[in-house]
């Protein structure tokens, strides 16, 4: 819709040539050097804009131009139209060296707020700190409240570590307490709908229609607002920043390690009563309102807004105040007995409301924050957060970012209830499985702390039945909402059968597991579900999903790896091979995931040798079964390129000579297999990688049992006929042939010295030490060299 | 505090020609530029800053088209029948995600977005602010921007009106301060503005 006129417009603005830019910056002198504000001088500050931000390299302006656009920006007659573009220009064109604006000659405070603008954009810290002096000044002067001030007082946000702030705050606690509970007057227009006697205003209402009961709050509503009113609403929206980070510095928090035991402390000392507040320091007064304040807030949030607008507005202030309250508490310690009864309450409220469910986040950080001190169970309420919220909740996009940033955030303030959060992992992978793209990166750093020894083996699993969650989940919600509801699901994929499959009672056992709130500590072959949900497995959320799991499978590998012991380890290397080839069928996603599981397999591998020995058995059955490569082979290559590494008594004892026979005897004949068999349609052509490892698995085999040698000599110039043969032309391509030539030859030429071959493919385990390839008698290449001319050298002599 | 809030055009899924454009863009306040101003040092910082603005764009209009595939949503929204009917704002995808620091602003930040028709609204946010308040103001902006600018009458566009929305900026998020403002005090406010600046 817009493509089309946007493109050739913004085309036409990066085009301009200089002269043409010249003549509209001379328009511009001319109409604002007379001070024309008039329409042809909005037309062209228009197109100036335009030009200025349309291109990412900067415009060189006149001089003359940017110091009037300067001067128009200070002038008292210019209308705001014109201000506020010449201020849009000057911006985009900072950081800029050729600006002359100061915020000492700006009298009023609306045009200062302009002014700053333009000067907080240039990034420079002195500036900065110069505009926040400059608008402390004139926020604490005691100049009426024009509208001015509503303009300027958000700039004290932006400047940060400002001195001598204790006036702007009193003052800002007067607006947040102090402000009229009587509405504004209309201004008056005159006209033909003006009363004659203009109605006296009435007093402030409440969102749910009632006359306000109290002070004044961005919950009360009317028909026309004072400027105060308008400057409470200011001063609540910068409350947060300005707590945190204005003012001068307030209370030095105290050290984590005392706090709690001075919360305890400060917690029987003092009564509910509330303290004088006139007695107080700046600081410590402006806390108290802004603790007043958010109390009225949370009582106003209960009533039933009579607009829906006001009622999400209820739900952000209820979120509002409760960051407000942590910060106080954070601050002041002795808030907190005030602030947890009430705060209580409100989350009983809270759970009862499934529309309020994003303002239990903030709530529970909260009684993270301070549970101990206020001798709350935080552990339950987390439990509650984590069990209910994911499972109802997953498909809203926002909230599910909320909550995932909520439990990476809160890391270091679950303490000993983290296995709470580890033990909810399946509701949390809910939200992953539903909206992946969003909530991946936040997976991937998240993972680290959620993964433990004893969830480990179960986490995989769910890891790697991800898109079938989203299948399911999918499922859930079309067999759950209501039919008038507009549907949350992909309506555009229709799945009658999985719909009846979800709700026949013989595989609820595995739909439930599937989709369990928290870690069961069994585990559940999913296998039937994959077939019964094929039907979804094109939907673009799986695919998404789908996407995903490699990356969060390396963040997965790389956390358990850190604290895995040999039993783990084994236990999940044979997870992936059994694995390996049970996984839903999305297309792409096994071809991925063989990749991503074989280059883990041979990690968990090189962390643990001694697990090819301890799992001979398990691998021989698994080299057996396979019946041929599939998707590219990773699995199988991986697979035998271990055990011809680590299947040798130099990685574990227990090697015995029978276990590296039976393997060879498995592996001579599974390459017999794949190189014998013609390819069709159902087994493509054998990729060269799993011959060459089956090939040099055989051999570094037999140089480890030298019997099997002439064997594998045999076998080796079979091949090399094979490969050199013109029927292998059409299996395998012209280069794949001369790699399996070039391979079968070396191994050949290996074994003809059967010593050698022993420390070329048996190395021990000093061969990682650098000694061994500087020192020129015992590096390998220099040794495979000198073998290699050795053979030539011989097989010259020889005739034939 | 909103660092910075911009508008884009959003492609239909799997379109693979043309560019994702940055319609207009405004930040409020700057990350600081290194201290030594060299002499193209000022250049640079406005090239990064606008790459950066682009960089987000991008990457808004990836998710809400990812979001749309999997709704499976129609490539485009239809354009509504007449131009007096409200924009369908609640049924807008929205969304929210993280930026890593250095990728591509100094600091950690959350972009929050809304796709309306096709144009793509963002507001790029401080890491911890509050998402309820950011998703309702940007609903806001988008709902004024398309009201008072017109942007349903075909061939309206936005590039040559750019005081209108530094306008509706400087009243609803001023310098970048997200304001808790109740149903009243918008519409107020929108009176001022209709009373300032006759369409």
């Amino acid at each position: 819709m817009f493509t089309a006129g946007a493109e050739s417009l913004l085309r036409q603005a990066r085009e301009i040539r200089d002269e043409e830019l010249g003549g509209l910056c001379s328009r511009i002198r001319a109409l604002l050097g007379k001070e024309d504000w008039g329409p042809d001088a909005l037309d062209a500050l228009r197109r100036l804009f335009l030009v200025v931000s349309a291109t990412k390299y900067s415009r060189r302006l006149e001089e003359t131009c940017v110091e009037l656009l300067q001067a128009a920006l200070c002038s008292p007659s210019c209308p705001e139209q014109l201000q506020l573009l010449c201020a849009a220009v000057l911006r985009e064109r900072s950081p800029s060296r050729s600006l002359s604006l100061t915020c000492g000659s700006v009298q009023n405070a609306q045009q200062l707020g302009l002014v700053a603008s333009v000067l907080l954009a240039q990034g420079d810290r002195t500036q900065v700190s110069i505009v926040g002096q400059c608008a402390l000044r004139v926020l604490e002067s005691r100049q009426p409240e024009g509208p001015g001030l509503r303009r300027l007082l958000p700039v004290m946000s932006k400047v940060t570590s400002l001195e001598q702030t204790d006036a702007l705050s009193k003052r800002l606690g007067d607006w947040l307490r102090h402000a009229s509970v009587q509405q504004g007057s209309a201004h008056s227009s005159g006209g033909f709908f003006s009363t004659p006697r203009a109605r006296r205003p009435g007093p402030v209402t409440e969102v749910d229609g009632a006359v306000a009961t109290d002070f004044f709050t961005v919950l009360s509503t009317g028909q026309h607002f004072t400027e105060d009113q308008w400057l409470n609403v200011q001063a609540f929206s910068m409350l947060r920043a300005w707590l945190l980070h204005g003012g001068s510095g307030g209370a030095s928090t105290p050290d984590t390690d005392d706090r709690s035991e001075l919360e305890s402390s400060t917690l029987s000392v003092l009564s509910a009563a509330s303290t004088t507040s006139h007695l107080l320091p700046p600081q410590e007064r402006l806390r108290e309102k802004a603790f007043e304040y958010c109390q009225r807030l949370v009582e106003q949030s209960s009533r039933r807004a009579l607009r829906k607008a006001d009622s999400e507005l209820q739900k952000a202030c209820l979120v509002e105040a409760v960051l407000v309250l942590d910060v106080l508490c954070r601050q002041d310690p002795s808030f907190l007995y005030r602030t947890v009864s009430c705060l209580r309450a409100l989350h009983a409220r809270l759970c009862g409301d499934p529309a309020c469910v994003r303002a239990l986040l903030p709530v529970a950080q909260f009684f993270l924050h301070h549970g101990e001190a206020a001798a709350v169970d935080a552990e339950a309420i987390s439990q509650h957060l984590c069990t209910r919220v994911p499972a109802e909740h997953f498909h809203s996009p926002v909230l599910a970012f909320e909550f995932v940033r909520f439990c990476r955030d809160s890391l270091p303030l679950f303490g000993r209830h983290l296995s709470v959060l580890r033990a909810s992992f399946p509701n949390l992978f809910k939200f992953l499985a539903w909206s992946s793209p969003p909530l991946t990166s936040e997976f991937v750093a998240l993972l680290p702390s959620l993964v433990d020894a004893g969830t480990a083996v179960e986490m995989l699993h769910l890891l790697l039945d991800l898109p079938c969650l989203t299948a399911a989940l999918d499922l859930q919600l079309r067999s759950s909402q209501a039919a008038s509801e507009k549907p949350l699901w992909d309506a555009s994929v229709r799945a009658p059968g999985c719909l009846e499959a979800f709700r026949d009672p013989q595989y609820q056992g595995l739909f439930q597991h599937l989709l369990r709130a928290k870690a069961s500590g069994t585990t559940e072959r999913l296998a039937p579900l994959h077939q019964l949900l094929q039907p979804l497995a094109g939907c673009a959320r799986v695919a998404q999903c789908a996407e995903a799991v490699p990356i969060l499978l390396q963040a997965f590998f790389s956390a358990v790896t850190q604290f895995a012991d040999g039993t783990l380890i084994s236990q999940l290397a044979l997870l992936l091979l059994e694995r390996s080839d049970t996984l839903f069928q999305v297309p792409e996603y096994q071809a991925r995931m063989h990749r991503v599981l074989s280059s883990q397999f041979l990690a968990l591998c090189t962390r643990r040798p001694s697990l090819v020995v301890e799992q001979a058995k398990e691998l021989l059955e698994f080299v057996g079964s396979l019946g041929g490569p599939q998707d590219g082979g990773h699995m199988l290559t991986s697979v035998v390129w271990a055990i011809g590494e680590y299947l040798s008594v130099s990685w574990d004892r227990r090697c015995t000579v029978e276990q590296v026979n039976k393997f060879f005897e498995a592996l001579e004949a599974l390459l017999f297999e794949v190189t014998q068999s013609r390819p069709s349609a159902a087994l493509p052509a054998c990729p060269p990688q799993v011959i060459t490892v089956l090939m040099t698995t055989l051999t570094k085999l037999a140089s480890r049992s030298q019997d099997l040698v002439p064997r594998v000599s045999l076998f080796l110039s079979k091949m090399r006929t094979l490969a050199q043969s013109p029927a292998a032309g059409p299996t395998h391509g012209e280069e794949d042939a001369r790699a399996v030539l070039t391979r079968a030859t070396e191994l050949l030429n290996l074994l003809k010295m059967p010593s050698v071959a022993q420390f070329v493919l048996t190395p021990s385990a000093e061969v990682s030490e650098p000694r061994y390839h500087r020192d020129a008698n015992t590096a390998l290449p220099l040794a495979l060299s000198t073998v290699s001319r050795l053979v030539e050298r011989e097989a010259g002599l020889l005739p034939g | 505090m909103v660092h910075a809030f911009l508008i884009h055009t959003l492609r239909a899924p799997k379109v693979q020609e043309g560019f994702c454009r940055v319609l207009y863009s405004c930040v409020f306040g700057a990350e600081e530029s290194p201290d030594d101003l060299q002499p193209h040092g000022a250049e640079r910082d406005r090239l990064l800053r606008k790459e950066q603005i682009l960089a987000v764009a991008r990457q808004v209009e990836s998710m809400c088209q990812l979001q749309q595939q999997a709704c499976g949503r129609p490539s485009v929204d239809p354009q509504p029948q007449s131009s007096d009917e409200p924009v369908p704002l609640h049924e807008a995808p929205c969304g929210a995600f993280r930026l890593a620091a250095g990728d591509p602003f100094q600091q950690p930040r959350t972009v929050v977005w809304l796709g309306v028709l096709s144009l793509g609204f963002a507001l790029v946010l401080d890491a911890h602010e509050n998402l309820l308040l950011a998703e309702s103001t940007l609903r806001l902006l988008a709902r004024l921007l398309f009201d008072h600018l017109r942007l349903l009458v075909p061939g309206a566009n936005l590039l040559l009106r750019a005081d209108r929305i530094e306008g509706i900026l400087a009243r609803f998020l001023p310098h970048g301060q997200l304001l808790f403002l109740n149903d009243q005090f918008v519409q107020g406010l929108e009176k001022e503005f209709s009373a300032a600046w006759p369409r």
